[in-house]
């Protein structure tokens, strides 16, 4: 589904990342975990056309997509939510995960401003689309609340149903379960395993180690900027240099 | 909708309770200045983008049909569509480099641009007269129906204004809105959604110089005489002026504001040339105590005031 | 064309250039400060050219006397103006900041407009107006004032923002101003600084130019664009950058009017202006920024 392949980042002469590749499979859920500073948001930021990379290449469903920016990758089924929710704050809920619509629609301008048939009937569309999408992640009743209200776990709830709305293919999380108290964080582990029973490839930045273990496929951790192994949650777990980073060198 | 036709309807009848008049001249004024406020609020209100320049699109709009028609002996009806599309398509040209730039420095860079619009208006004196203008610009006319008085004028502009007014309220309340409207709040959040934000912003600034530039040949015909003076850095920030003070991101505020600013001059007769001053304040204030605009700030003033008179029931 | 007459054009280019400079280094000082473009910047100018005359008119003053009246009112001027206008702001998001500003400046415009009339002023020269002939070009001793005025203004401020405590806080607030709110920098105090040096440049800016290119309520709108081009030209610094972006906008200005047409000078500065913005953001002697959004 996805692959990132030799992946260098280098801001002013500081090496963020160095020759990083792995791959993610289709329906799995993916963690990326590494110690503060290991360049995680940096990987993401330049997996999902934020930031372009020094060198190194990033495919998706096999075609090459380096330095495409944001609105092509969505087109093309990637999406991503942010570690600080990035809401459309003066808008309400509904019309958030409406905009996450945006590409399964396509009135322009003009349609728009003369409300031709096919454009109300595309809105009416994006509508019951959103309604569904905030039905999944139940916060329907939040419907028509402006976004910039939100407490801060509902408003993550609302990120991700915004990038549900995409139709992704595969969604990226920067650290969902940060801010969210231990009721919110299992409620978002079974909204992470529902998204991946819909058929969606999920990739995760995490720091909330249970949540990782308990529900990735599969464990990338990096340590200053490079790959320091890849596994199964349990392999992880008995990786010695994996703990050597988590604890220190010294042990 | 029923919003809109209520309005509609005011305005239509307003004409019966003033009697023509000299109001009614100021009145076909208001009209043209909400058009051109709501054009500015597209851009400002809804995309989030400042323009320190549109009374250049304004300008170059009077000035392609005043010139066509009255030196090149076009119909005005002619005129009028080509001289908006080639400020729209000017206005997408310009908006890929110019909108590129954000805040502090789009604003320089569209009074920069809008000061250079000015300046060639005065000085292509064989094209626009130069600073003493051009007159002789024909009246619209459909038929034998010649739009040369006050009442007439004000049915022609305010049937232009109405549609403006109904066409982006209902773009407002679309897909495109939205979309604006989310890349204002959050560009990298839209831009994620698949919302191709340098694309949408620039045929914003088009749209918006391009609604400027029907105001600007409305204008033109119904004065039949321009000069650059209209057209300068200081009714850019009048127009500024009426967006912020009527609220950004409302169509029925723009409106209010243009009304406003067009009006209050009228009643200030006696501190002609201070009305500038007000206009200073008015922003400062407006930004200061009431950044939502009237149309927001002054139900919040009412909600506020009726809570504390109950409190002081109880 | 004559050698005498680029000469010509030149030398007086270059005064009026110094002027721009002044007034870039007072816009980038509260950019750098604060991240604002103060649009009222031009009206410190004006008011600087205003106040003299003021001083000198309806209080008799002596010009020697007149001047750092002006400069000190001007300067408090431009200490209520932030105190009263920027400081207050509940929400200062850019495009709020630029409406207050222009707020501000159409309000100092219209209250000097108040005050003085709408007529054109003249002040005196620092000393007379006998011509100096420099090769085959003459140049007014106002000039060698302006240029003499603009290398000391511009030596005392790389001395304050090199060599004293504040102008060094100055400079970290320039960098980051969180961070220096961390290790215990005053930030509003230096945002208010800010406000004060630069109206107080502004002004001096205002007063030097006066003698020859007379004064009004309204000189400080275009002499404030010009200004923020020299700046946009230094890539907002405050030191040398800015100071050859004036003097370099003011040569081309001057060889534009008199090559080309007097009609389009104004034109030339922002053609610039524009071009700088869409091709070199960062100035002309700006390193593009590192990729890091």
């Amino acid at each position: 589904m996805l692959e990132v392949s030799g992946i260098t980042q280098i801001f002013g002469g500081v090496t963020a990342l160095e020759d990083v590749s792995f791959t993610v499979a289709k329906g799995a859920i993916t963690g990326v975990i590494g110690p503060n500073g290991a360049g995680k948001t940096t990987l993401f930021n330049i997996v999902t056309g934020i930031y372009t990379q020094t060198a190194g290449r990033v495919f998706l469903k096999g075609s090459d997509v380096s330095g495409l920016p944001p609105e092509k990758l969505a087109r093309l089924g990637m999406v991503r939510t942010f570690q600080n929710i990035e809401l459309f704050g003066g808008m309400t809920v509904l019309e958030n995960v409406m905009v996450g619509l945006h590409t399964r629609s396509s009135s322009g301008l003009l349609a728009c401003s003369l409300r031709m048939p096919w454009s109300r009937l595309e809105e009416k569309k994006i509508r019951a689309g959103a309604l569904k999408w905030l039905e999944f992640t139940g916060i329907t009743d939040l419907a028509d609340v402006t976004a910039g209200n939100l407490p801060f776990g509902k408003g993550r709830l609302l990120e991700i149903a915004r990038a549900l709305a995409v139709e992704p293919e595969i969604i990226l999380m920067d650290e969902p379960a940060a801010g969210l108290n231990s009721h919110e964080t299992s409620d978002l582990a079974r909204l992470i395993q529902r998204i991946r029973d819909l058929g969606i490839t999920v990739v995760l930045v995490e720091h909330d180690m249970e949540l990782v273990m308990d529900i990735c496929d599969r464990i990338v951790v990096l340590n200053l900027g490079r790959k320091l192994a890849e596994g199964t949650p349990r392999e992880i777990q008995e990786n010695h240099e994996v703990i050597a980073a988590y604890l220190g060198d010294d042990t | 909708m029923l919003k809109f036709l209520a309005f509609a309807g005011m305005i239509l009848l307003a004409p019966l309770y003033f009697k023509g008049g000299y109001l009614m001249n100021v009145l076909v004024f208001v009209g043209i200045h909400t058009m051109l406020a709501i054009g500015l609020n597209l851009l400002l209100g809804y995309a989030g983008q400042i323009s320190l320049g549109h009374a250049g699109f304004f300008g170059l709009g009077a000035y392609l049909s005043g010139v066509l028609t009255a030196t090149y002996g076009w119909n005005p009806w002619l005129a009028m569509p080509l001289a908006a599309l080639m400020v729209g398509a000017l206005a997408f040209a310009i908006g890929f480099p110019i909108l590129k730039l954000k805040g502090h420095y789009l604003a320089m860079a569209t009074l920069g641009m809008g000061i250079i619009i000015y300046i060639v208006f005065n000085e292509t004196v064989e094209l626009t007269g130069g600073p003493s203008g051009l007159s002789g610009i024909p009246n619209l006319a459909v038929g034998s129906l010649t739009f040369d008085s006050d009442v007439k004028n004000y049915y022609l502009i305010w049937s232009f204004t109405l549609v403006t007014i109904l066409l982006t309220l209902n773009l407002a309340n679309s897909r495109v809105g939205r979309a604006l409207r989310a890349v204002h709040d959050s560009e990298v959040a839209a831009r994620v959604m698949g919302v191709n934000a340098r694309l949408l912003k620039v045929q914003i600034f088009a749209l918006s110089a391009l609604i400027s530039s029907i105001a600007g040949s409305l204008y033109a015909h119904t004065m039949t005489f321009v000069s650059p003076a209209s057209f300068g850095f200081n009714f850019s920030v009048e127009l500024l002026t009426m967006v912020v003070i009527g609220g950004l991101g409302s169509i029925y505020g723009s409106f209010l504001g243009a009304a406003l600013l067009t009006l209050l001059p009228e009643f200030l007769r006696a501190a002609q040339d201070y009305d500038i001053i007000i206009y200073g304040g008015l922003l400062m204030l407006m930004v200061m105590f009431m950044p939502g605009g009237l149309v927001r700030g002054v139900p919040d003033l009412f909600r506020k005031l009726l809570k504390k008179g109950g409190a002081n029931h109880a | 064309m004559q050698f005498d007459q680029l000469l010509q054009y030149t030398l007086s280019g270059l005064s009026t250039g110094a002027i721009y400079a002044l007034i870039g280094i007072g816009f980038s000082i509260i950019y750098n400060a604060t991240g604002i473009i103060n649009f009222a910047q031009g009206e410190f100018v004006m008011l600087g050219g205003m106040l003299t005359l003021f001083f000198l008119e309806a209080l008799k003053l002596p010009l020697w006397a007149a001047i750092p009246c002006a400069v000190a009112a001007s300067t408090v001027a431009g200490l209520l103006f932030e105190r009263l206008a920027i400081r207050p702001l509940r929400q200062p998001t850019p495009i709020n900041l630029v409406i207050i500003t222009i707020g501000g400046s159409i309000l100092i415009r219209g209250l000097s407009m108040l005050l003085w009339g709408k007529d054109t002023h003249a002040i005196p020269p620092f000393s007379g107006d006998d011509p100096i002939a420099i090769g085959g070009a003459t140049i007014l001793p106002q000039h060698l004032w302006i240029l003499a005025i603009t290398v000391i203004i511009v030596a005392a401020n790389r001395f304050y923002f090199y060599h004293t405590i504040s102008g060094k806080a100055m400079r970290a607030c320039a960098y980051n101003r969180r961070a220096a709110g961390l290790v215990g920098i005053d930030v509003r105090r230096m945002v208010l600084f800010s406000f004060i040096i630069s109206s107080a440049m502004g002004s001096i800016a205002g007063i030097i130019v006066a003698p020859l290119t007379m004064t009004a309520y309204d000189v400080g709108v275009m002499l404030g664009l010009k200004g923020f081009c020299a700046a946009i030209i230094g890539g907002m610094s405050s030191g040398l950058a800015t100071v050859v972006g004036g003097l370099l906008l003011g040569v081309l200005e001057s060889l534009g009017a008199g090559l080309i047409s007097s009609g389009y000078k104004d034109a030339i500065a922002f053609i610039i202006l524009l071009l700088i913005l869409f091709i070199r953001p960062q100035g002309l002697f700006g390193k593009a920024e590192s990729e890091r959004v």
